[in-house]
């Protein structure tokens, strides 16, 4: 318990005093984690929505395979992204292992599944209100998806966020393809590992806290920068 | 979408290396030499003296070779000898330069149940925690430091295999099993920097060292670039010189932790 208190108070003093190390830390933890949150959607969504609108012979298939793939291990995402981008993988000349991209990769491999399941689950919902509709007003398959898209962006901001939730609290992977390197590729979970491991439990309970306040901060923002666009459907 | 992906993926690598105007190089260390505070000492001074800046990838021994052979990095720092040997004959590495020493302690409960404190020797102590079959946490990841322990165990003639529950292997870094020990209140093989360096000791304390087997040798060993023709050797070969120089023997030498020496430079410059 003691710690508990100790852990709060030091958070409290780092954020106040805008401690440089913490602010470097939690910049990175956000740009790579937000970075993977935009490459993830740009998959995520058009494949969640082809999914729902066109129908083809693996499609049940790959609903079947997005969701089993929901729960990936991250830790084993990560030891598969290392072996291809390791210098004696066939990536390897790309030199990208232990740098920010290489995170960035692995976080988008295990928030893709997520984000594309629960996108699809909503759209397929939305395509069956709207099937008929567009199927009388003969549009594109290209126009449908992008119909599907912008009318039920609040549920995919939803999905959206339960991507960033997972990406940003997750250590697993980043630890294997970032490599927790000093101002290189430390972000807020590594470090945190990395205290916990010098058995410093107070300063790893801080940036705990810090991590559990981004998380709730960027959320927030999310949904108030969401709450200003009416119109439409929604 | 691939596109898009690869571009994004192009743009952030410009970026991530546009950031980097000094030298860099990366170098695998093993948890003992990071957690030990040394690392926030030298490379600093490194940056200072070098203008380079040396990446530190903080693994086990075992995790580090690994990384060296497979050429993701530009050199290592470890200390187990054996390793370090056949990595060598792999041909992976180019040589080997010894930098400096520490050693290993044994820590365990103040009260001392397994009554190691006045024993002669390092195998005595494991011998008599073995008889009192009192609690002891291994690292079990194939670090150094767990060859070291291993090694030990069968000096004693004890098989590691044959234990009972009061053997916990972790398979964790040197903090995370100096963790484990504390909350178990259990004996454990640390080195002495790291002990020192360790904030949540809780009732455990340094019982036993001294014993010349204990000693652990670091080992500088630059990745050989005729397998990995991307290292940096310039940059290696620059920071091995300055490894060895007097400057580095007067930093090692004089970084203390509440008074106690804790590494002894044994580097020879040619």
């Amino acid at each position: 318990m003691v710690d508990l208190w100790s852990g709060l108070s030091q958070a409290f003093w780092l954020m106040v005093t805008f401690d440089p190390e913490l602010v470097e830390i939690a910049l990175r933890s956000l740009r790579v984690t937000l970075s993977a949150l935009v490459v993830a959607s740009l998959i995520a969504f058009p494949l969640a929505a082809m999914l729902a609108v066109r129908r083809f012979r693996w499609r049940r298939t790959i609903i079947a395979l997005l969701n089993a793939l929901m729960g990936l291990p991250p830790v084993v995402v990560g030891l598969i992204v290392y072996v291809l981008l390791s210098r004696s993988g066939p990536l390897g000349v790309l030199g990208l292992l232990f740098t920010p991209t290489a995170m960035i990769i692995a976080q988008t491999i295990i928030i893709v599944p997520l984000i594309a399941s629960i996108a699809h689950q909503s759209l397929r919902e939305l395509w069956a209100e709207y099937h008929d509709l567009l199927i009388s007003m003969n549009v594109t398959e290209r126009q449908k998806i992008h119909t599907l898209i912008w009318d039920s962006r609040r549920a995919l901001l939803t999905a959206a966020l339960a991507g960033f939730g997972r990406a940003i609290g997750e250590v697993g992977a980043i630890m294997i393809v970032g490599g927790n390197i000093d101002h290189a590729t430390r972000v807020l979970t590594t470090a945190i590992a990395l205290e916990t491991g010098k058995g410093e439990f107070a300063l790893a309970l801080a940036l705990g806290f810090v991590l559990i306040g981004l998380a709730v901060a960027v959320n927030l923002g999310i949904h108030w920068l969401g709450r200003t666009e009416r119109g439409g459907r929604w | 979408m691939m596109m898009k992906k690869l571009m994004l993926g192009a743009a952030l690598a410009v970026m991530a290396t546009a950031a980097q105007a000094t030298d860099v190089m990366k170098m695998a260390v093993t948890t003992s030499f990071n957690n030990s505070g040394l690392a926030d000492v030298l490379l600093p001074e490194i940056k200072k003296d070098l203008d380079l800046e040396v990446q530190l990838l903080v693994v086990g021994t075992g995790q580090a070779i690994k990384l060296g052979e497979q050429g993701d990095v530009d050199a290592i720092l470890v200390h187990s000898r054996p390793a370090e040997e056949k990595y060598l004959a792999g041909g992976f590495g180019t040589h080997r330069t010894e930098i400096m020493y520490n050693d290993f302690v044994f820590i365990g409960p103040k009260e001392d149940p397994a009554g190691i404190k006045d024993d002669a020797s390092a195998v005595e102590a494991l011998k008599d925690i073995a008889g009192a079959e009192a609690a002891f946490v291994s690292r079990g990841d194939d670090s150094g430091t767990h060859k070291k322990e291993l090694s030990l165990w069968k000096a004693a003639d004890l098989d590691v295999a044959g234990f009972g529950r009061w053997y916990s292997a972790v398979g964790a870094g040197m903090g995370a099993a100096l963790n484990t020990a504390a909350g178990m209140n259990a004996y454990i093989l640390a080195d002495r920097a790291s002990w020192l360096n360790f904030g949540n000791k809780a009732d455990l304390a340094l019982l036993y060292a001294g014993d010349p087997v204990l000693f652990n040798q670091y080992a500088y060993l630059p990745v050989n670039p005729e397998l990995h023709p991307h290292v940096q050797t310039a940059l290696v070969d620059k920071l091995e010189k300055w490894l060895v120089s007097d400057r580095a023997k007067e930093l090692i030498n004089g970084y203390t932790i509440n008074g106690e020496t804790l590494f002894v430079f044994n580097a020879n410059a040619e």
